[in-house]
């Protein structure tokens, strides 16, 4: 009787364990919608942040993700394939694969401190170029881990059907593997573009914040999340509804592309 | 020609991923060499954290915020770890085939909220029941490791069950079919077969949750004293980072370079060690 008894405790255990997960998840996501959907207002999309909106926030946030995407994927995608399709087997292709491993966990408050020492430091004030760097930095191990994870899922024969065909080794890389493992690569862009896209430590001390809109990236740069953080400890109540209506659209943003990305891999199985 | 080109430039990207950790550890390394000498190993056991008149020279010691880091992660894998086994028990060997997709997405959107969502709803929703609790004024050292152990669980969660998941279904059926309870199977023979990936994923997020910075800057209430009690606010490197790095001078700010180079080493070791001896390395 007693190990039953010990199996239904344990049991009963994990399934409250699996409910009080979910039970976070509602409670920040339902917290978040109410307050969130009252603090916003038309104004909130069509004004600055000197007067009371988040649209150069939104501006600033998408403008930084997108270039340092754009910066990172190409790279990332390279360097994947080096170390699944050249490097393999050589000591500098495992090395850099733990290494870049590694950095996918490294604290992204570091980053920041790394960029501000290189790109701010120097110049003498926050730029947008840094914030690029910091988030392209941020994103660059990933794309590699994923790039180099998928291409190792593409079958061996597919590559020899390409030698048998005479196609040269860039080739057969380009226009037979990278095609194969187009899905799962594309989904690791899209994840971890909602991972950058919600990143405020590394963004402190690099873009910092900017309360007009901007295109110049010289400038100190504007982006919802450090603003969040910066408004969320004024005492006024205005400052506070206008973080959370920002909060709200930030993880809407975030959760969206991460439903996209599982979408995309789900019709692929 | 193309293809010569081709693989320049991919080697060329893998070797930028490569110096790329280097060179944060030598560009930190060398910007608090000014700390390194004046303090040396006493920076890590000097309560103290001065700046000197008219900004010359100065006292500067990492004991408060290393110690706060370290207590925040110890409270958050304490009551992280028994939840997220708890969790990847239910997805693996409870839960309806049918609950398995649902439960494990929302999971896995739990993992994906900004952490600064994470410290906002804290600050506002958490810290209040944390005070009327535990007492004390709601932001410190238990409601930062409380919150920190809700962001780490489904991270925590996802990769025990994937290794849970590993175990051959025959080395199961044989146990059941000697009379096995579930719970059993788990600890005789789903518990031995993944012990490396479950290790592995406690000790991984210990390295995330040493470097997690917003939600804590919102909830550890950012002072820089030793807590006492557990309910008592205090600091930790990343968070007196965020606050402190952009205004700090010279002595100061290479002592701040410091704080972050003793983060970024120890992050390293333990997530290398995670990945490398528990994990295994993906094929």
């Amino acid at each position: 009787m007693h190990r039953l008894l010990l199996n239904k405790v344990v049991l009963i255990l994990s399934t409250i364990s699996a409910l009080i997960g979910i039970g976070f998840l509602f409670w920040i996501l339902i917290t978040l919608s109410c307050k969130g959907i009252a603090s916003i207002h038309l104004e909130t999309f069509t004004k600055d942040l000197v007067e009371g909106g988040i649209r150069n926030l939104i501006v600033g946030q998408f403008m930084m993700a997108l270039i340092a995407t754009a910066v990172a994927v190409p790279l990332g995608v390279l360097a994947g394939i080096y170390l699944r399709e050249y490097g393999e087997g050589s000591k500098f292709a495992s090395v850099t694969r733990t290494l870049s491993d590694v950095m996918t966990s490294a604290p992204s408050i570091v980053i920041g401190v790394f960029v501000f020492a290189l790109l701010v430091d120097p110049v003498g004030s926050f730029n947008g170029y840094a914030g690029i760097v910091a988030l392209a930095i941020m994103m660059l191990p990933i794309i590699i881990g994923t790039t180099d994870n998928m291409l190792a899922l593409v079958p061996k024969e597919l590559r020899e059907a390409g030698i048998a065909l005479g196609g040269s080794k860039h080739k057969i890389i380009l226009q037979i593997v990278l095609k194969a493992a187009k899905v799962g690569v594309t989904t690791g862009i899209l994840l971890s573009f909602a991972r950058i896209i919600g990143e405020t430590a590394p963004l402190l001390f690099t873009s910092a914040n900017n309360q007009f809109f901007t295109m110049d990236l010289g400038d100190q740069f504007p982006s919802l999340t450090v603003s969040i953080y910066n408004l969320a400890t004024y005492p006024d109540a205005e400052s506070r509804e206008l973080a959370w209506a920002a909060s709200f659209i930030l993880t809407m943003i975030v959760l969206l592309i991460n439903l996209a990305g599982r979408y995309f891999t789900r019709n692929k199985h | 020609m193309g293809g010569r080109l081709f693989r320049d430039f991919s080697f060329f990207s893998a070797t930028l991923a490569f110096f790329l950790l280097i060179g944060i550890f030598a560009v930190l390394f060398t910007y608090a060499q000014e700390s390194m000498h004046t303090f040396g190993f006493d920076f890590l056991y000097t309560e103290i954290w001065e700046p000197g008149e008219d900004d010359e020279g100065g006292i500067f010691g990492g004991y408060i915020p290393i110690v706060g880091t370290l207590m925040s992660t110890l409270i958050a894998m304490v009551i992280a770890t028994p939840l997220a086994m708890g969790i990847a028990i239910f997805l693996t060997e409870i839960a309806h085939e049918k609950i398995v997709k649902p439960f494990s997405v929302a999971i896995e959107l739990l993992a994906a909220i900004p952490s600064i969502i994470y410290g906002m709803w804290g600050l506002f929703y958490f810290a209040p029941i944390v005070q009327s609790l535990f007492g004390g004024n709601g932001v410190g050292l238990l409601t930062a490791g409380i919150v920190l152990a809700i962001m780490v669980i489904p991270f925590m969660a996802a990769i025990t069950r994937d290794s849970m998941n590993t175990t051959p279904d025959v080395l199961k059926e044989s146990a059941y079919a000697i009379g096995a309870t579930k719970f059993e199977v788990i600890k005789d023979v789903i518990m031995p077969y993944s012990k490396g990936g479950i290790i592995g994923s406690i000790i991984l997020s210990l390295g995330r949750a040493l470097g997690e910075t917003m939600a804590v800057a919102f909830l550890v209430g950012s002072v820089m004293s030793v807590a006492g009690r557990v309910t008592d606010p205090t600091t930790s490197i990343p968070v007196l980072l965020a606050n402190n790095f952009a205004e700090a001078q010279d002595l100061e700010l290479s002592s701040m370079y410091f704080l972050a180079l003793i983060l970024f080493v120890v992050s390293f070791i333990v997530i290398a060690s995670a990945k490398i001896y528990f994990l295994g390395r993906k094929k």
